[in-house]
């Protein structure tokens, strides 16, 4: 049980940190080159700590490589959400909003996990995600009360992300921390960003899911193509 | 106020004593001109350079590999602003330096020009190129302009770091697989003679940089010509590719034990010369990537200084 919730949160933070990886060299300004940058390091990292953990309890000899390279898209177990192409600065500054306020309550509440890698490893994450919320915050403001073009943009990248909120805090067998739990708080929080920032949480009625078990969207599987194809054509192989 | 010939007194007096220029000291403006100009093209060069490796993050063949790259083109951009930082000192703007990259008005390092073919390319630009840069690099962090040589003492810490990166990630590649073995040997091949070419024209004959070496040493910018560090950069690598178990793609590279050093086959300066006027395998692709992200980015940049702005006005 535990190790399908280790590799359900190794996959969304492995899936997040592909998808801003995609912004190095083409971000809005060279501080938001090495900003988003350094949050993909942060969930890289937590990744690989999650994955590794995942296929020791797991007991079957797969390591964090195999785990990531050697497994199609219904074997990934991310929420919708981080897989979703990263489209222009406003919808991936709405994800980074609802995912690390989301991971952010998350770890907070990890860290008392009975589980002691778990806990060891929220405990460090928390305060990555908490830079990561903040740099979100930041922007999210300043799109939201910026110009008439980010307003509008903002909105519109909140509406693209919102169908897939519902689906973080759905319960998930054998989770440390139920994910229901989080959804209070992470309410209170981007509630509060989204007021400041003049905008509305999108009265969507749409509800996307399926990633925790492995029913993705089209995007998924290219995101993977992408990543697995060197790996995968030198099967054996030490890099 | 000092006369024009007084104030000049003074600044060769601290070159000469191997002193510092720093921003409020007087200088001669051909001084300033060339210092923008090299620092600019110093900062262009890292973060055009942040494309042909940030090609290969999405890409990355093992977990560790992908966080290695991310941190090292991360750095890159650091570096980046670091060099458009102490640009800005001698008066000139982050956004007028690169208005002028975006007008094809000023370069960067050609070797960016060439493609990133396989992912040895990464391995090979962290042995080769990283390794060329630091050669050139390091006499800087003993420039005459103060802001620029402390900026090279951090930038080269970290170029060193991630030269011995590039060399251990191919010698990964080297102690494996015989398709991996062979993949570090096509990236040797097609990366070394424009790795020789980052040093510039030769110092002597037709193809010679016409007087730039001599006024910049006279100016403690440059400390060693560009055969110099071509010659030390050759020097440190050959017994490198010898660990690495691959062949550097030049019959005539030998040890010449009358000079000290080993011999070898300059690069083909009309083809630096061709790829520094715009016509190199990527010059239009770099330059289109760089231009569209500053386009696409433009609404953010104005969302930030509008908020900022607001901001401050509530604040008075």
């Amino acid at each position: 049980m535990r190790d399908r919730y280790a590799l359900a949160l190794g996959d969304d933070a492995l899936i997040l940190a592909q998808r801003l990886g995609e912004w190095v060299a083409r971000a809005p300004e060279l501080e938001e080159d090495v900003a988003l940058a350094n949050i993909a390091l942060d969930l890289l990292g937590q990744a690989r700590s999650l994955l590794t953990y995942a296929g020791e309890l797991e007991g079957a000899g797969r390591d964090e490589d195999a785990l990531a390279y050697w497994r199609d898209d219904r074997d990934f177990r991310n929420v919708l959400l981080v897989e979703l192409p990263g489209g222009d600065f406003a919808v991936t500054m709405a994800r980074q909003l609802v995912f690390a306020a989301y991971q952010y309550e998350l770890y907070d509440r990890l860290r008392a996990s009975t589980d002691d890698t778990l806990a060891a490893v929220a405990g460090k994450a928390v305060k990555e995600v908490h830079y990561h919320r903040d740099h979100a915050t930041q922007w999210v403001l300043r799109l939201g009360d910026g110009t008439d073009e980010s307003h509008r943009r903002m909105a519109a990248g909140l509406e693209t992300v919102w169908p897939y909120v519902d689906e973080l805090f759905e319960p998930f067998d054998g989770a440390d921390v139920d994910p229901a739990a989080l959804r209070e708080p992470w309410q209170a929080y981007v509630g509060a960003v989204l007021a400041e920032a003049g905008l509305e949480p999108p009265a969507t009625g749409q509800h996307r899911t399926g990633g925790r078990r492995g029913l993705h969207t089209e995007h998924l599987g290219y995101l993977l193509a992408e990543m697995q194809h060197l790996h995968r054509s030198h099967p054996g192989a030490t890099w | 106020m000092a006369g024009t010939e007084e104030r000049e007194a003074a600044f060769y007096a601290i070159i000469d004593a191997d002193g510092r220029i720093e921003p409020r000291d007087d200088m001669p403006e051909a001084y300033r001109r060339t210092l923008v100009r090299q620092i600019a093209q110093h900062a262009h060069s890292e973060i055009i350079g942040m494309q042909p490796e940030g090609n290969w993050i999405s890409r990355a063949p093992s977990l560790r590999r992908k966080a290695i790259l991310l941190a090292k083109v991360q750095d890159e951009a650091g570096h980046g602003l670091y060099l458009y930082a102490a640009a800005e000192t001698l008066g000139v703007s982050r956004d007028q330096l690169l208005e002028l990259l975006h007008a094809r008005k000023q370069k960067y390092s050609s070797i960016f020009n060439y493609p990133t073919l396989t992912w040895a390319d990464v391995g090979a630009i962290g042995w080769l190129v990283d390794g060329a840069a630091i050669t050139n690099q390091v006499p800087l962090t003993r420039c005459s302009y103060g802001p620029y040589a402390r900026a090279m003492v951090r930038i080269c810490k970290e170029e060193s770091f991630h030269q011995r990166q590039g060399f251990e990630a191919l010698l990964t590649l080297t102690r494996g697989t015989p398709a991996q073995k062979a993949m570090a040997q096509d990236a040797l091949d097609r990366w070394w003679y424009p790795s020789l070419a980052m040093f510039g024209p030769p110092d002597t004959g037709e193809q010679a940089s016409g007087g730039h070496t001599e006024q910049s040493m006279r100016w403690g910018i440059k400390r060693f010509t560009n055969d110099e560090l071509r010659q030390r950069f050759v020097d440190m690598t050959v017994p490198q590719s010898q660990v690495l178990g691959l062949t550097i793609p030049d019959p005539d590279l030998r040890w010449n034990e009358e000079r000290g050093h080993y011999d070898f086959t300059p690069p083909d300066y009309d083809e630096l010369f061709r790829v520094i006027k715009g016509d190199g395998p990527c010059n239009a692709q770099r330059l289109a990537h760089r231009v569209a992200a500053h386009e696409d980015g433009a609404w953010v940049r104005e969302a930030a200084a509008a908020y900022a702005a607001k901001k401050q006005e509530v604040a008075a």
